[in-house]
C-alpha cells in the first residue's frame, strides 16, 4: 500500500505538471507493474525469435516455429478434405437419382454444390444462378438439354459445344442470313412471336409458317416445342434466352447462336460435379 | 523536482496487509453473503430441471455450442440475447442505485474480489494465525521448518479453493454431473481444462497475493462509482469532530481529549491497510470492518458507538453543531435514487412482459432478392422466400405454412408437395417456399404486392405471422 504523504509547501516529490491548480504527485507505481512489463518485453523477444518477425532485404526471419498463414491455411484446407474425404466418396458412388433420399447426403451436397457453384459457375450464370442474356437461368423450368438430375449432371461435367470433350452436348443452328431471304427472315421471326403469345404481325406470320415447317421444324419441332436432344429451345413458352422481342429473334434467325460451356471432369471431382448438380436441381426447375 | 530533494523509486514492493479478526454486525453480515454468494456459485450448476427428453436436465446452463441458454423454467434462443442485454442493463442500474444510496456496498459486500479474498484470509488465519501471528511469521526471516510447513499448507489449501473456483465456473456450460466424471478421467475437452487452469491461477494469485492491489490499480469501478456518489450517500466514515484530538495527539495535550483513543484498532482490521480516520480515499471498499472493530472498542471503554459509521457527507454540519443526523431513508429517498429505481424497475417489467408474449413458434421471412423473380416457361412470376421456422417445442411439430395477399397468388414449398413441414424438436428449420403469380395478374405485372406469412402449429393451432411483399415485372416489362 502506498502511503500518501499530505502536500506540503515545496514538496518535491509532484512531476511538476499543473492543471487548474491541481498538481500530480510522482508516486511509484507497484513494484508487480514493473515485473509485468518485464516479462511482456522477454515475451516479445522470444515471440519475434519464434515466428516470423524481422524484416530481412527481400524476406523476412521464418522464425524457429516455422509458423506461416499461408501454411496454417494449407493445413485447414486439407483437414477438411481429410474429414469430408468419407462423404465425398459417398457422394461419388452413390446412385445419382437417390442422392435426393438421403438427407445428410443430400444436404452435405446441396451445401457443398453451393460453394463449388459460386467459385466455377457464378461467372457466367450469376451469384443467384439467373444467368444473363445468352447464359441459362437455372431457377426457372425450361432446360435446353433437361432438367431432371441426370441429365443435368450430363451438361455439367462436359459442357456443351467445347472441343476438349467427345462427350460435349454439340448443335449447331445455321445462320440463316445466308440461306433465306429478308423478307423470308421477317415472315419466320413474326411466326415465332405468334406461336408464343407475342405481338406478331399476321400477314407475316402466315407465309412465315410454310417457312418455319420448311427450314425449323426439323430441331424445332413441328409445332415449335423444341427438342432436348439437340437442345433446341421451346419456341412457345415465355422464356427466351437471347431475347423475344422481333429485333432479337431477327438477330437470332440470321446470324444464329453458339452458346458454350467448358466440360468440368477437367477441373472438378466427380463428387464436386455431382454436388453442383444436386444444388442446380434443387433451385427451383428441376424435374 | 528540485535538487536537494532525493529522487523518489519508481516502482514500489507491495506492502503486506495482516487484517486483525474483528466481529460485530458488519462482519456477520459479510459471513452471510460470503456463504450465500459462494454457495449460489458452486451448487447451482447442480440444480437439476427436467425439460423432456431432447433437452438438457440442468437448470442453468449456457450452451454455447448450441447457442442456448437455459435458465428454470426459461430457455433463451440466440436471437432472444436481449433479454440476458436487459439482465446485465438491470444489473448495471441496481449498481447504480445501491451505490448512490450506499457507497461501494457492491466493492465492500458482494464483489468477488473481496468475497474471495475474505476466504483466503479465513484460510490464513486458521492456519498460521490472528494478525499478530502472521506478523511474527513474516518478519522472520529464517525459512525454518514450521515456517515452511504454515505456508505450504495455506498454499495447498488457497490452491484447493482456487481449482474449486475454476472448475465450478466450466460446469455452467456442460452437463455438470458428466463434466465432472469427464475431467476426472481425462476426457474433457481442451477448452475445460484451459479455463479451469486459467481461473485457479487468478483466484490463487488474485486472492492469495495482489488482494486489494486488484482494487486499486486493476479495477476501473473504484474510478467510476464516484459519479455515483453524492452527500447524501451513506458511506463509511470517521466522526472527527467527535474523535479529534485523538490520544497522543499534539493537540491532546492542551485540549480536551476527543473519544478516539488511537488504539489502531480500526486500521489493523482494514482489508485495504488504510486509516478511515484520514477521510474518504480511494482505497476504502466500505466493507465496514472498522465500524465493527471502534464499536467493540468504544464499548469496552464506556463511549457511545459509532466514532466510525455510515454517515451522510450532508449530515456533517448538523453533527458538528451537536443535532442528531437524518434518518438514513430520507437520505435514500432522493430524486437520484428514485429516478435509477424506477429505471430498474421499468427494464423489468418490460423484461417480464416480453417474457411472458414470445411464442412458442416464430418464424422469419428473407425474399430471395437474387434475382428479384423468375420468369416460367408458361410466363407466370415465380418469387423464392427463405423461411425459417423455430420450434421451441421438446418434440417434433407440423407446421402449416400459408401465405394472405392477392387471390392469386399460390404457395408452393420446395421438396414436398404439401403445405405443411415436420419441424424437429428444439431446432431452427429452413424451409425454401415459392410464391407464384399467374400470368397478367394483378401482382405479375405490378412492381410489388404486399404478402403475409402465416405458419401455424398443427397439433395446437398456434399461429405466427410475418409480413413480406411480393415482386412482380414492373417497370423492368
Amino acid at each position: 500500500m502506498s502511503k500518501v504523504p499530505p502536500k506540503q509547501e515545496g514538496d518535491p516529490n509532484t512531476t511538476g505538471h499543473t492543471w487548474d491548480g491541481i498538481e500530480e504527485f510522482d508516486n511509484p507505481m507497484p513494484r508487480w507493474w514493473l515485473w509485468t512489463f518485464y516479462v511482456t518485453i522477454i515475451w516479445g523477444i522470444g515471440y519475434t525469435i519464434a515466428y516470423p518477425a524481422w524484416p530481412l532485404v527481400s524476406s523476412a526471419t521464418a522464425g524457429l516455429l516455422g509458423y506461416s498463414t499461408r501454411g496454417e491455411v494449407a493445413a485447414e484446407i486439407a483437414a477438411v478434405e481429410e474429414a469430408n474425404a468419407g462423404i465425398n466418396a459417398q457422394l461419388a458412388s452413390a446412385e445419382l437419382t437417390e442422392i435426393s433420399a438421403n438427407p445428410e447426403l443430400n444436404g452435405y451436397a446441396v451445401s457443398a454444390g453451393a460453394a463449388v457453384f459460386r467459385t466455377w459457375c457464378a461467372q457466367c450464370h450469376g451469384s443467384g444462378a439467373a444467368g444473363f442474356v445468352g447464359y441459362p437461368n437455372l431457377l426457372d423450368d425450361d432446360w435446353l438439354w433437361g432438367g431432371d438430375i441426370e441429365s443435368i449432371h450430363t451438361t455439367i461435367a462436359h459442357g456443351i459445344r467445347n472441343e476438349e470433350d467427345d462427350d460435349a452436348r454439340y448443335s449447331e443452328m445455321p445462320a440463316f442470313g445466308e440461306i433465306l431471304e429478308p423478307e423470308e427472315i421477317s415472315q419466320v421471326v413474326n411466326y415465332v412471336l405468334e406461336l408464343s403469345g407475342g405481338q406478331a404481325d399476321a400477314a407475316l406470320a402466315g407465309p412465315g409458317a410454310e417457312v418455319f415447317a420448311d427450314n425449323c421444324s426439323a430441331c424445332h419441332g413441328e409445332n415449335g416445342m423444341g427438342d432436348r436432344e439437340q437442345g433446341a429451345p421451346n419456341l412457345t413458352d415465355a422464356i427466351w434466352l437471347y431475347g423475344g422481342d422481333a429485333q432479337a429473334l431477327t438477330e437470332t434467325v440470321t446470324y444464329s447462336r453458339y452458346g458454350v460451356m467448358p466440360p468440368w471432369t477437367q477441373r472438378l471431382s466427380e463428387a464436386e460435379i455431382r454436388a453442383v448438380a444436386l444444388y442446380v436441381h434443387q433451385l427451383g426447375g428441376g424435374e | 523536482m528540485t535538487d536537494q530533494a532525493p529522487t523518489p523509486s519508481l516502482y514500489a514492493a507491495r506492502e503486506p496487509i495482516f487484517p486483525r479478526r474483528v466481529s460485530g454486525k458488519f462482519r456477520n453480515l459479510k459471513w452471510v453473503i460470503l456463504a450465500v454468494t459462494l454457495g449460489i456459485y458452486y451448487l447451482v450448476p447442480w440444480i437439476r430441471w427436467d425439460r423432456g427428453p431432447s433437452l438438457p436436465d440442468q437448470a442453468v446452463l449456457l450452451d454455447l455450442a448450441n447457442r442456448r441458454f437455459y435458465f428454470f423454467w426459461i430457455e433463451i434462443w440466440s436471437h432472444e440475447f436481449y433479454f440476458v442485454a436487459g439482465l446485465l442493463i438491470m444489473a448495471g442500474l441496481g449498481l447504480f442505485l445501491f451505490t448512490s444510496a450506499l457507497g461501494r456496498v457492491w466493492c465492500g459486500y458482494a464483489c468477488p474480489q473481496t468475497v474471495w479474498t475474505d476466504l483466503f484470509i479465513l484460510v490464513e488465519r486458521w492456519i498460521e494465525g490472528d494478525r499478530n501471528a502472521r506478523l511474527r511469521l513474516h518478519r522472520q526471516a529464517k525459512m525454518d521448518a514450521r515456517k515452511l510447513r504454515l505456508r505450504v499448507t495455506k498454499w495447498v489449501v488457497w490452491l484447493l479453493i482456487a481449482v474449486a473456483t475454476g472448475g465450478a465456473w466450466v460446469f455452467y456450460f456442460a452437463d455438470a454431473p458428466t463434466l465432472f466424471v469427464d475431467i476426472f478421467t481425462g476426457q474433457a475437452h481442451a477448452v475445460a481444462y484451459i479455463t479451469v487452469a486459467v481461473l485457479t491461477a487468478t483466484t490463487f494469485v488474485f486472492g492469495g497475493f495482489m488482494r486489494e492491489q486488484i482494487c486499486i490499480y486493476a479495477c476501473p469501478w473504484p474510478r467510476i462509482q464516484a459519479a455515483m456518489m453524492d452527500e447524501d450517500t451513506m458511506t463509511v466514515a470517521y466522526r472527527d469532530w467527535r474523535g479529534e484530538p485523538r490520544k497522543h495527539s499534539q493537540e491532546a495535550k492542551t485540549q480536551p481529549m476527543g473519544d478516539c483513543i488511537d488504539c489502531m484498532a480500526c486500521v489493523n482490521v482494514c482489508p485495504m491497510g488504510i486509516d478511515i480516520r484520514d477521510g474518504q480515499q480511494l482505497e476504502c471498499i466500505t466493507c465496514a470492518l472498522c465500524i465493527d472493530a471502534c464499536d467493540d472498542v468504544m464499548e469496552r471503554i464506556g463511549k457511545p458507538r459509532g466514532l466510525i459509521d455510515y454517515i451522510a457527507l450532508s449530515d456533517e454540519k448538523l453533527e458538528r453543531e451537536g443535532n442528531a443526523p437524518r434518518n438514513p431513508w430520507l437520505h435514500a429517498f432522493r430524486p437520484r435514487t428514485i429516478l435509477y429505481s424506477a429505471l430498474w424497475a421499468g427494464v423489468g417489467v418490460a423484461l417480464v412482459v416480453a417474457l411472458f408474449m414470445r411464442a412458442e413458434i416464430e418464424m422469419t421471412v428473407a425474399a430471395v432478392r437474387n434475382p428479384t423473380f423468375v420468369t416460367l416457361s408458361d410466363g407466370s412470376i415465380r418469387n423464392t422466400y427463405d423461411v425459417r421456422l423455430r420450434n421451441k417445442n421438446g418434440e417434433e411439430r407440423l407446421f402449416r405454412l400459408f401465405a394472405k395477399g392477392d387471390p392469386t397468388l399460390r404457395v408452393q414449398l420446395e421438396g414436398t408437395p404439401y403445405g405443411s413441414v415436420p419441424v424437429p424438436a428444439d431446432t431452427s428449420f429452413l424451409q425454401r417456399v415459392y410464391v407464384i403469380a399467374p400470368p397478367g395478374s394483378a401482382p405479375a405485372e405490378a412492381e410489388r404486392t404486399d404478402l403475409r406469412f402465416w405458419v401455424e402449429d398443427l397439433t395446437n393451432g398456434d399461429r405466427a405471422y410475418k409480413d413480406s411483399s411480393f415482386s412482380g415485372k414492373g417497370e423492368a416489362q
